[in-house]
């Protein structure tokens, strides 16, 4: 028995369901990601775990407790969202104490845990004042120390940082992780961002459609892709047609003979198979040795600061590959002939196109 | 505010820099407004100077106090006692229900064309004020009102046997409160619109309940608009004429009356015990209103 | 998860009541004339009435005078402020919101005074000017609801953007203000105007006090002296408020279909 357990929950508003069969257990301690794009059913299913919605089905185990039939303020979660929602009339201190305050914690209580959390969060000078003098990051950390206070069971954070700047997104999502560990609480982290929940977690689920499309460390996810919507939403991913080859066991891209490590099962020459190849995996500086090359030309080049993102085209397909910016070496030319390649190992099929 | 089409030269201090105005354009624009300020000073600054000012002078034109000390006197006080009341009756009544109507039509859960037909029917009721306002109220309470020939038909109950009078206290809050409801209405809604659905899910999810959600979040976060709006429903109230003259005539002694009746016929025998009838009623909405001003600015800082 | 919405139909079950009973008993009442029977008797004495048209024209007309000279007055203020000398505002505003805090009776009390026939400028002199002073006097009332309108109008449209565009296609600034600021605050001057429409002809204490034959006087008259007219009348009245809020609420209705486009 995990720490959480989502078992057969769906939910439905009238005759649309939005979340159609999720299961999926989180151990104590561990820090999970829902990924998927808006509408996936991501946010819905936290507010399950919340309270704030009653699943039309399943339910919500909390260490060993089925808090399905529970009001959110009976369940001892903690949650930020993503609007701050911070209570405008109380200083930060106040905010902070509140859920302390509510449960009926004498001020003597209150204090020492308010000023504990403060200094979790670094802002330990500003517990008077009010959120209307904080900055948009701030105002976000003083909302996970509020979450935080009344030491929940589990943390849940709706997209706690969409609404802030690139800069300040990345620093925070260090500190959240780095508190997130120093308390060893179970999170669940709700974010559209691949690149934070990459980052951040210990698992992550990418939902789609309502529905968990794969369960895995962000090394899984990222590499091993199980589906075409995971291969596409996470990471700049290279879509290719390719045909099976005459005689089978080889693909052919735009008449180019390739080979791929996960074999292509059998499947008979000339049928349609979509392949993935990450941009990172492919090089323009041929690097020897057995690999797939594929001659087209360059058709774009984007400057991106460290790195240089260069579009090929063979003849129906493109793909998009990053070289790392070296101030030695000028960037090639558009409309210059190149050959890339890949390792075998790299080619990932994707299944009928 | 910075003008973002002349970058100024990374060297100059910024500042400093005089902004780049052109003298024609300048000139136009103060003569754009000009006949604004006019006919602000024409027909609204110096005709309330003009009573303010006479308010501290004798018939000789002399200074005096005379007429603020005059106004101390039995008639005067109870007029502006009873208006105080009634104002304050029917400003704190038509906060009360319009909060919660104003509640019920926006986050109470109701379907939403309730809402529009609300918000349109208060827009309609808040400027139904003045004369018709009193005949359709003796129609319904008057002596052969609608209500009043119903109770005594269906329940052999006379309203006017147990004590009331529409030309009353009473009666004329419970008909005040007609356009007073509405303003409430209209003004607090969007305060309402304002409390944010997180507040109220972040309040539970801490432990609150609905009850300390409201005592320590909603209401505080509100509480500047609905004083606000009260303090603005008073001096509406208190400036009314012609919702009493025609309700009362002159039965109930208010002070909108007693001026109306001392502009028609001098009946205090004294013009410039007028003028300070006037800057009494000036000060006591002008008081009302700066500080209705006040907590508006406050509820729109914590609403930003 | 479901609150109960049971408090908030009572709530507005109750306000329902208050204000739909004192229209349905005016109604009734405004049907009584005939002995024994509902009749729309009282609306004929009341339309037959050449005192009634008298009134009523010549406060329609006052409207109507009241929203050019308030228009007219309050779009190139409201322009000028918002685009070249924006450290006025605060004063403009505090300005419009003074109708608001002086009492109607005082402000009209004090033209009485300050215009009386023996003064430099006697407006109350004779019963044109007084109509005029009248006017002024509802341009005072309606200018905190028209400023208001306008300048909310002008701070959607972006007048400045509007007004540097014209200005490098070389319109000079009459042409910028009659020709496109004017056209797109329309919505806005039209509810301020409907506003204006409302309150002006249900105002009594200005045209009582200034002695001028307009509807609210008319409406006091009758009340006095009639049993079921003034009934009759009321619901009227009541028509005309709806009608100006109904027309309002098209206008701005039609703005927002027309901006989705």
């Amino acid at each position: 028995m995990a720490f959480l357990d989502i078992t057969g929950v769906r939910k439905a508003y009238g005759p649309n369901t939005v979340v159609h069969h999720v299961d999926l257990a989180i151990e104590r301690g561990e820090f999970v990601s829902f990924l998927g794009p808006s509408g996936c059913g991501k946010t819905t299913t936290l507010r399950m775990v919340a309270g704030f919605e009653t699943p039309s089905a399943g339910r919500v185990v909390i260490d060993g407790k089925d808090v399905t039939p529970l009001r959110p303020n009976q369940r001892n979660i903690g949650m930020v969202f993503q609007a701050y929602a911070l209570f405008p009339n109380m200083t930060v201190a106040e905010n902070v104490g509140f859920g302390l305050k509510v449960a009926g914690k004498p001020p003597a209580e209150i204090a020492p845990r308010v000023e504990e959390m403060l200094r979790l969060i670094k802002l330990p000078q500003l517990g008077g004042r009010y959120p209307y003098q904080l900055s948009g990051g701030q105002q976000q950390r003083v909302a996970l120390a509020r979450a935080l206070a009344i030491k929940p069971k589990i943390l849940l954070l709706d997209e706690p940082l969409s609404a802030l700047d690139a800069k300040i997104r990345v620093s925070l999502r260090e500190e959240i992780r780095a508190v997130q560990r120093q308390l060893g609480i179970t999170t669940i982290y709700v974010t559209h961002d691949q690149e934070e929940a990459l980052s951040m977690s210990d698992r992550i689920v990418v939902m789609n459609e309502g529905r968990i499309e794969q369960i895995g460390t962000p090394f899984e996810i990222y590499n091993f892709p199980r589906t075409r919507f995971v291969a596409s939403f996470v990471g700049t991913l290279n879509l290719l047609e390719a045909t099976v080859a005459p005689g089978g066991g080889r693909l052919e891209i735009d008449g180019q003979p390739v080979i791929a490590r996960d074999g292509i099962n059998g499947a008979a020459p000339g049928t349609s198979l979509t392949v993935a190849l990450r941009p990172e995996a492919i090089t323009i500086t041929d690097a020897g040795g057995d690999r797939n090359r594929l001659a087209g030309t360059v058709e774009e080049v984007s400057f991106l600061g460290s790195v240089i993102r260069i579009r090929v085209r063979f003849r129906d397909n493109a793909v998009s590959l990053d070289t790392f910016n070296d101030p030695a070496i000028a960037p090639p030319e558009r409309g210059k002939p190149v050959t890339v390649s890949f390792a075998h190992g790299d080619v990932h099929v994707l299944g009928a196109a | 505010m910075v003008d973002a089409a002349h970058p100024a030269p990374l060297q100059a201090p910024l500042r400093d820099a005089a902004p780049p105005v052109v003298k024609t354009a300048f000139s136009w624009a103060w003569l754009g407004v000009t006949p604004f300020f006019l006919f602000a000073l024409l027909f609204l600054i110096l005709p309330t100077l003009y009573l303010v000012v006479g308010a501290f002078m004798d018939t000789e034109g002399n200074f005096t106090l005379d007429n603020i000390v005059n106004l101390f006197q039995p008639t005067i006080l109870r007029a502006y006692w009873i208006s105080i009341q009634i104002s304050a009756a029917s400003a704190i009544l038509g906060a009360l229900f319009g909060f919660f109507i104003a509640f019920a039509v926006t986050i109470g859960g109701l379907p939403p064309w309730i809402r529009s037909t609300v918000m349109t029917f208060s827009g309609v009721a808040s400027n139904f004020a003045g004369i018709p306002l009193a005949f359709a109220f003796l129609a319904t309470l008057g002596r052969t009102g609608l209500v009043t020939a119903l109770l005594i038909y269906l329940f052999d109950f006379n309203i006017y046997g147990s004590g009331f009078n529409l030309l009353s206290f009473w009666g004329l809050t419970l008909t005040y409160l007609y356009f007073q409801i509405p303003l409430m209405v209209l003004i607090l809604a969007p305060a309402l619109d304002g409390l944010k659905k997180e507040w109220r899910e972040a309040s539970e999810i801490l432990g609150a309940s609905s009850w300390q959600y409201w005592r320590y979040v909603a209401l505080p976060v509100l509480w500047p608009a609905i004083c606000g709006t009260t303090l603005l429903l008073f001096a509406n109230a208190f400036g009314a004429v012609a919702t009493a003259y025609a309700l009362t005539g002159s039965s109930l002694n208010i002070v909108t009356i007693l001026l109306f009746a001392q502009i028609r016929g001098d009946v205090l025998h004294d013009q410039h015990l007028g003028y300070a009838l006037a800057l009494g009623m000036i000060l006591i909405t002008g008081i009302t209103n700066g500080t209705y001003i006040w907590l508006r600015a406050r509820s729109e800082r914590w609403l930003r | 998860m479901k609150r109960s919405t049971v408090g908030p139909w009572i709530a507005f079950g109750l306000g329902a009541l208050y204000f739909l009973i004192p229209l349905i008993a005016t109604f009734e009442f405004s049907l009584r004339m005939r002995r024994g029977t509902y009749s729309f008797d009282a609306y004929a004495v009341v339309f037959a009435d050449p005192r009634f048209q008298a009134s009523f024209s010549y406060s329609v007309l006052l409207a109507l005078i009241t929203i050019v000279l308030g228009v007219m007055l309050v779009v190139p203020t409201a322009y000028f402020i918002r685009l070249r000398l924006p450290k006025l505002a605060p004063l403009v505003e505090f300005i419009t919101l003074l109708p608001l805090v002086i009492p109607a009776i005082v402000i009209v009390f004090g033209y009485l005074r300050l215009y009386n026939s023996s003064s430099w400028l006697p407006f109350t002199s004779n019963a044109r000017a007084t109509d005029l002073l009248l006017a002024f006097g509802y341009v005072t009332l309606a200018l905190p609801y028209m400023y208001r309108a306008v300048d909310t109008g002008m701070r959607a449209i972006d007048v400045r953007t509007l007004t540097e565009a014209a200005e490098s296609l070389g319109a000079s600034w009459a042409t910028i203000l009659f020709r496109v600021i004017f056209p797109n605050v329309k919505v806005a001057i039209l509810s301020g105007a409907f506003i204006t429409f409302a309150v002006v002809m249900g105002e009594f204490t200005f045209a009582s006090l200034l002695d001028r034959p307009a509807f609210g006087p008319y409406l006091q008259l009758i009340g006095a002296n009639r049993a079921y007219e003034p009934a009759a009348l009321a619901i009227i009245a009541f028509l005309v408020t709806w009608a100006c809020m109904g027309l309002l609420q098209l206008v701005l209705a039609g703005a927002r279909v027309a901006r989705q486009r």
